[in-house]
């Protein structure tokens, strides 16, 4: 047994890894955070900050997702709340893809905005922020506008992604590149008081019937916008939908697709 | 004959949840939207009795469509 793993051993209670221990054996043993934390999960040590998801996620289960990639392509509305939820869920390698920076009209919504980042890369937001939130967290960002030219290179490698794009086009390429690379797709859209989530697995039809009969870049967002509230509801479950799929858990969203309705307080199943 | 339109998020402003029209036999999806002052570009998900539909479909005697608006934002 490696000295490290002694150290470990001794200083968790319960099964549980405090996170000062976590962060001294980074100290003591020069390792990073990310290699503490996998060597405490492959031998059955959950850190402390999960202690929380124990009930119904099993260690060996936290462990399988802090050795998932994710790939979150928009880091605004429901970008950040998709990867604030990704870091503290502690999926292990978060991908976050946006070419813009936050402006103050963003200050609604999104969760990585703030007064003092106005102006600044969003994803040099999320790369701050989920350190802050779990350092274990590896982040990997990439201030590009994703598109056919470059989905391949951004997306390989992935074992789920996440669309929290604003522009019915370029979901149609996002889809298109997941399926060449055989990558499952969460979907989720938002405008208003509605949204819709739907999970698109590789060669599924599900994307072609949501935006069949119509592909113009925008939806009902351009004439309402977008709340405070809209964006946190359908990313939780979107995140949801990563979990499952990367735990092989309950039931997915795919062939079919779950519209929400925050105005009327209704939420439809749609078979696609 | 006699269809079941059921509207969807922000279709319903101004309009209805739920009503029931006496259409003309061959009556087509686009039509139904037509009517109801939706414009194409303007439609997402279009169901005929809770399956996917084109907007070129006849609708029969019974048929209940559903219209849900394009949804694009992130």
């Amino acid at each position: 047994m490696s000295d490290l793993l002694v150290f470990l051993q001794a200083r968790s209670r319960n099964g549980l890894l405090p996170w000062a221990a976590q962060f001294a054996a980074s100290q003591c043993f020069r390792k990073g955070l990310a290699e503490v934390e996998e060597i405490a999960l492959a031998n059955g040590l959950l850190p402390a900050r999960y202690q929380r998801n124990r009930a119904m996620l099993s260690v060996p289960e936290q462990h399988r997702l802090f050795a998932r990639h994710v790939a979150v392509i928009g880091c605004g509305g429901l970008g950040g709340y998709v990867l604030a939820g990704l870091a503290r869920l502690g999926i292990g390698r978060i991908t976050a893809i946006d070419p813009d920076c936050f402006e103050e009209h963003n200050l609604n919504r999104q969760l990585l905005s703030s007064i003092k980042n106005l102006g600044q890369p969003k994803v040099a937001a999320a790369v701050e922020q989920l350190g802050a939130i779990n350092p274990a967290v590896t982040v990997i960002a990439y201030q590009e506008a994703f598109g056919m030219g470059n989905g391949e290179r951004l997306l390989r490698g992935a074992d789920v992604v996440v669309d929290c794009l604003d522009s019915v086009t370029v979901r149609l390429e996002l889809a298109e590149v997941c399926t060449l690379l055989g990558i499952p797709l969460v979907h989720g859209a938002i405008g208003g008081w509605y949204g819709h989530v739907s999970t698109v697995l590789p060669g599924a039809l599900s994307f072609d019937r949501l935006y069949g009969n119509n592909d113009n870049g925008k939806g009902v967002e351009v004439t309402m916008g977008n709340p405070s509230f809209t964006p946190a509801v359908v990313a939780a479950l979107e995140v949801a939908e990563v979990c499952k799929l990367l735990l092989d858990k309950g039931s997915i969203l795919d062939d079919r697709a779950l519209s929400i309705d925050l105005l009327d307080m209704e939420f439809t199943e749609i078979t696609l | 004959m006699k269809i079941l339109v059921k509207l969807f998020a922000n279709f319903r402003q101004g309009r209805f949840k739920v009503q029931e029209f006496e259409l003309s036999v061959t009556t087509t999806c686009a039509e139904v939207a037509a009517m109801l002052k939706i414009a194409e570009a303007e439609l997402g998900v279009v169901l005929v009795n809770g399956r996917h539909a084109q907007l070129a479909q006849p609708l029969r005697e019974g048929d209940t469509i559903s219209l849900f608006p394009l949804v694009g934002g992130g």
